[in-house]
């Protein structure tokens, strides 16, 4: 048995790319050495900026002897068959030996495969791992082919017997040969040394001034960050992301705290914190709670790479320094935001919207914020919004993506968006909309409930659903480039949450029309500037030459194009005509119809599907949601869910079983007659033809159940209706023992049949039951 | 010379600390490219040079302009123009990191006092069709240089690899000397007879420039312009490879190159004048990448690209 031990060295690999290349690293020599035949009793990996480190403990000294077996001709076969037997087995002919088989006398091979030693096949395979190293990217340097993440300097691989011997893997790379040396921190111990087992590398590391296990490096820069700010009473800001890329930027953790300038502490937490992260790695540290009161943030933590004779204060000068820089930015962005939203409100904020691009089939920022706006205020009357203050939201929810703050900071888009709200004098859930109509923004995040916000909410992801939808960019297999499935999930989860009643389908085609009318619209204007307007192309320069006139005619078009549901062929010669033809005109069919007639659907088929998703994580069967998607009423997703949630919870109980087994007694039996009769058994069964007593009070039984299914289903209150359902059992159960179905009679047969049809309408009016299993 | 270990005192000492360090390393100490660019890469020192086989070593200061940048001389750290210091060495040195280090050491940053840090940052050029791996170098948590080992240029893949070292001088150089605003940094010695600052030379100029880069350049004459250089540059490359006054196999490929610079140029004038919309902006990038990949094309077919007759 040996330990194995293979260092990796070379320039700083990207911290985000360092976990994952020492599990593969791991993972493909492992398998290797196993595939060769070397098994190991563990292996386990490490990583710092500037190593890939894998040590595997009680490796095979050797790979075992194979004996392979081949059967061959027989003895009497001909020579050239023989000769090819041989060259195919790679032996001599003496080296043959003749065996008695079914069919007579033949010959074998008997094939050896000596074992191979540990250091070879290690060579071998750490050759074949770094050659085929899967980095996201990889580069060459110098004049070599090889490639690695950075230049790889130096590789360490050695193998240690039990008797604490160490040998050298004989390797060589692209002239990077194999040795036992490795070197120490960059600039505090920036030696070689040599090591002779794993045990040796980890201690003469430490003293070298690296820490090799990157869970520690994270455990000693948080104890470190916590026990500093908890000396002056404060406590540094969680974050997880954060802590694994600062143990991926050094070998040896220097935790500093530093000052940020008394000028800046009045900028809202989130820029604080986001500037200092992103910029600086920062971590944030605040005042501890006081009751309800956040603490503010006052300080930083930041984590050096090195220990200096004075204690880190140069490093912690020129990163304060540093800090007040960036800082001094988002002070000015800051204040430049909030003296527009102030002199011009957000409406001002939110002017430059229409020149920026959200796709270039679904036009600017400004004409999705329009769509959006309109569809706001028709789903407020559905949340309790008011319509004026679901559109007023809607209007100023996107102005801050025009804001010089979300301009540098992208992730304070929303945020921001907020306290500009509030600085513009914006109340009654408009702030709360501009942060929270992004969310959820996945699976974990909370879902909003202030009526505005949700209105807005809604609205937002609809209009991207619907708009990606119309273009045919929908989401397949893994690409979702604009986050559709994620868009679908949240209009779900804000319509669960909420219990929401709304026909999607309505809304839906609403959103369509919203985005045909701005089509229209478009093609309108574009015909308008390279037609009639030819010099006056450019709408930024509007201003200049543009006179009166035209622009009352520019205005007419649009108006008409954008409030009518009609627009001219432009693309003939006759555009001219068209074009006045569609100034006379008023409302026409939708010119559009077809595609959103064929977009709707298609889009709420995905909408369910994603629906599936979501409630097979809660625990409802795939069947049983299958079974209340074919119900009317569909798009409206919470009675939908009530639906599916009563179905599945009633199908546990026995009252369940007796349900489903007495509608599927009665519906195999009717579909086996329809099947062979041609018609359908739905309607006109008669007591008076009742010939049983089991048949009249099954008759009995319908009339009763009625009375209690009626209310229940009126009152969505499915379970109960189920109940009175699953009550018919009994009676059913006699029925079919007292009574032939198929009895000579025809008239008595028929009613028979139309008695075990009402018997299935009524169980079908909570689910589609054929669907359910068992 | 100044000793290392004194502080330098100007900016100008820092760059004569560099151009004395890397000429001590065994690098051309060239000078700035007599064209407007927006960055060192573009002299044609780097980017031409870092393409073909054979060995190169260069160091030069080159002005840049980010038209979009100007502030006016207002902004403590942004500049329409400013100074880059610019390294090359083909193939790169194995030793490369440990060369770079011993320069901030030549212009006075204590390696035992600062936390110097590589921190992941892939270099990629649209419109020279360049890409490269490497980082940007922190010195306490400020980025003081940019450190990239090309991978392709002008479409073109970098055989041997080139390692490519970026100062941004004034903000070192602010660094270094603890200034705060770049206006009030020491250009000559502060106690030469005359001292002058970075704002007695540039903030007149800053001003000038932002005023004419935001509101007065003729968009019509520069779209002009581009279209004409762009052109130009085709109809150089488009001529034989055979001179007929000479005899001689001349390639054109550093006047097409000019031609390239200056089309890249104007671009950068025209996006500052809010005249380049969104869509627009990728198809002139377009047009300029097409433009750098025909000079690599040609630059590669001549002698100091590698051609052997």
């Amino acid at each position: 048995m040996a330990d194995l031990l293979i260092e990796l060295f070379s320039e700083e690999i990207p911290a985000r790319m360092q976990a994952r290349a020492a599990q593969d690293l791991r993972a493909r020599m492992t398998d290797g050495l196993v595939e060769a035949g070397l098994t190991y009793s563990g292996a386990v990996a490490h990583h710092t900026p500037r190593r890939l480190v894998l040590s595997v403990q009680g490796l095979l000294d050797q790979s075992p002897t194979l004996r392979e077996e081949r059967k061959g001709p027989r003895v009497d076969a001909p020579e050239k068959a023989v000769e090819g037997f041989l060259r195919g087995a790679g032996v001599e002919r003496s080296q043959l030996q003749e065996r008695d088989d079914k069919k007579g006398r033949v010959y074998f091979a008997v094939i050896e495969h000596p074992g191979r030693p540990a250091a070879d096949i290690v060579a071998e395979t750490l050759e074949n791992v770094v050659r085929n190293f899967p980095w996201p990217k990889s580069m060459r340097w110098g004049s070599g082919s090889l490639k690695w993440v950075r230049p790889l300097h130096s590789i360490l691989c050695i193998l240690t017997a039990d008797s604490g011997e160490a040998q050298v893997v004989p390797l060589d790379i692209d002239g990077i040969t194999a040795g036992s040396t490795t070197y120490g921190h960059r600039f505090m111990a920036p030696d070689r040394f040599d090591v002779s087992s794993y045990d040796d590398y980890a201690a003469k590391l430490r003293r070298e001034r690296v820490m090799l296990d990157a869970g520690e490096r994270a455990d000693h820069i948080w104890q470190e960050a916590q026990n500093i700010a908890f000396s002056q009473g404060l406590e540094v800001v969680e974050d997880k992301g954060l802590l694994a890329e600062v143990a991926g930027l050094v070998e040896w953790p220097v935790t500093l705290m530093g000052k940020i300038d008394e000028e800046f502490l009045d900028l809202p937490a989130e820029v604080l914190q986001t500037s200092m992260k992103e910029h600086q790695k920062f971590f944030s540290v605040r005042n501890v709670r006081n009751g309800d009161s956040a603490g503010r943030i006052v300080r930083f933590v930041t984590v050096a790479n090195i220990e200096t004779p004075d204690h880190g204060k140069t490093i912690l000068a020129g990163n304060q320094k540093v800090l007040s820089a960036r800082l001094a930015d988002a002070k000015f962005f800051w204040e430049n935001d909030l003296r527009i939203v102030r002199e011009k409100g957000l409406e001002g904020m939110a002017q430059g919207l229409a020149d920026v691009t959200f796709h270039r089939k679904l036009g600017s920022q400004a004409d999705r914020v329009a769509r959006i706006e309109a569809l706001a205020r028709e789903i407020a009357p559905h949340v309790g919004a008011k319509p004026d203050l679901a559109a007023e939201a809607a209007r100023v929810a996107k102005a801050d993506l025009q804001s010089e703050m979300v301009g540098e900071f992208p992730e304070l888009q929303g945020v921001m968006g907020r306290y500009y709200a509030d600085a513009a004098g914006h109340d009654d859930g408009v702030p709360e909309a501009c942060e929270d109509h992004y969310k959820p923004l996945g699976p974990g995040d909370a879902v909003p409930s202030a009526p505005v916000s949700v209105a807005v909410a809604l609205a937002d992801k609809i209009d991207t659903l619907t708009g990606f939808w119309a273009i045919d960019e929908k989401p397949t297999g893994s690409k979702d480039p604009y986050a559709l499935r994620r868009a679908a999930l949240g209009v779900i989860r804000l319509v669960l949450g909420n219990e929401l009643r709304l026909g999607l389908t309505e809304l839906l085609t609403s959103a369509s029309r919203q985005l045909h009318m701005q089509w229209s619209a478009s093609a309108v204007v574009a015909v308008w500037y390279e037609r009639v307007a030819p010099n006056k192309l450019e709408p930024r320069e509007r201003s200049a030459g543009w006179d009166a006139s035209l622009d009352a005619k520019y205005d007419a078009v649009v108006y008409k194009a954008t409030t009518e549901s009609g627009t001219p062929d432009l693309d003939g010669t006759d555009w001219a005509e068209n074009l006045n033809n569609f100034f006379d005109r008023y409302v026409g069919p939708f010119p559009h119809a077809i595609t959103v007639s064929r977009a709707v659907p298609d889009l709420l088929a995905f909408l369910h599907d994603r629906l599936k998703v979501h409630l097979r994580d809660e625990g409802i069967r795939h069947d049983v949601i299958d079974a209340c998607l074919a119900m009317e009423g569909n798009d409206d997703l919470t009675l939908l869910v009530k639906r599916a949630e009563a179905l599945s919870d009633f199908l546990k109980t026995d009252d369940g079983e007796n349900l489903l087994q007495g509608f599927k007694r009665a519906n195999n039996i009717l579909a086996q007659a329809e099947e062979k009769d041609g018609v359908e058994y739905s309607f006109g069964a008669d007591a008076k033809f009742a010939e049983v007593e089991e048949e009249r009070a099954l008759f009995a039984a319908l009339k009763e159940a009625d009375k209690a299914i009626k209310p229940a289903m009126e009152a969505e209150d499915f379970a109960a209706a189920m109940a009175a359902m699953a009550a018919l059992r009994p009676a059913a159960d006699a029925f079919f023992e007292a009574v032939q179905v198929n009895a000579e009679n025809p008239v008595v047969r028929r009613n028979r049949l139309n008695l075990l049809g009402r018997i299935r309408g009524i169980c079908l009016q909570v689910a589609d039951l054929t669907s359910v299993e068992g | 010379m100044n000793s290392q270990d004194t502080k330098p005192r100007s900016f100008q000492e820092i760059i004569l600390r560099l151009q004395a360090y890397w000429s001590g390393r065994g690098c051309a100490v060239m000078q700035p490219y007599d064209m407007e660019v927006g960055a060192g890469t573009f002299h044609p020192a780097t980017t031409l040079r870092s393409l073909g086989s054979r060995p190169w070593a260069a160091a030069y200061v080159q002005p840049s302009r980010r038209p979009t940048d100007g502030r006016y001389g207002e902004n403590p750290n942004r500049l329409q123009h400013y100074y880059q210091y610019q390294v090359l060495i083909k193939p790169s040195p194995p030793n490369l990191q440990a060369l770079y280090l011993g320069s901030l050491e030549a212009i006075g940053i204590d390696m035992a006092l600062h936390d110097i840090r590589f921190v992941e940052d892939d270099w990629e050029s649209p419109t020279l069709g360049a890409w490269g791996l490497g980082w940007e170098v922190w010195c306490d948590g400020m980025e003081v240089s940019q450190f990239t080992y090309f991978q392709q240029v002008g479409g073109h893949d970098c055989h041997p690899v080139s390692g490519e070292l970026t100062y941004g001088l004034e903000r070192l150089a602010m660094y270094v000397l603890g200034i705060d605003h770049v206006m009030d940094m020491p250009y000559n010695d502060p106690e030469a007879p005359h001292p002058l600052s970075y704002g007695d030379v540039f903030r007149q100029t800053e001003q000038e420039f932002s005023r004419w880069n935001f509101d007065v350049a003729d968009t019509q004459v520069l779209l002009r312009h581009f279209e004409e250089a762009e052109a130009e540059c085709a109809a150089i490359l488009a001529r034989p490879d055979h001179d007929p006054k000479t005899g001689q196999r001349i390639v054109m490929a550093h006047p097409a190159y000019d031609q390239c610079i200056k089309a890249s140029h104007i671009f950068n004038l025209l996006d500052a004048r809010g005249v380049i919309s969104v869509t627009e902006r990728q198809a002139y990038i377009g047009r300029v990448r097409a433009l750098a990949r025909m000079c690599a094309d040609a630059f590669v077919r001549t002698d100091a690209g590698g051609h052997v007759a």
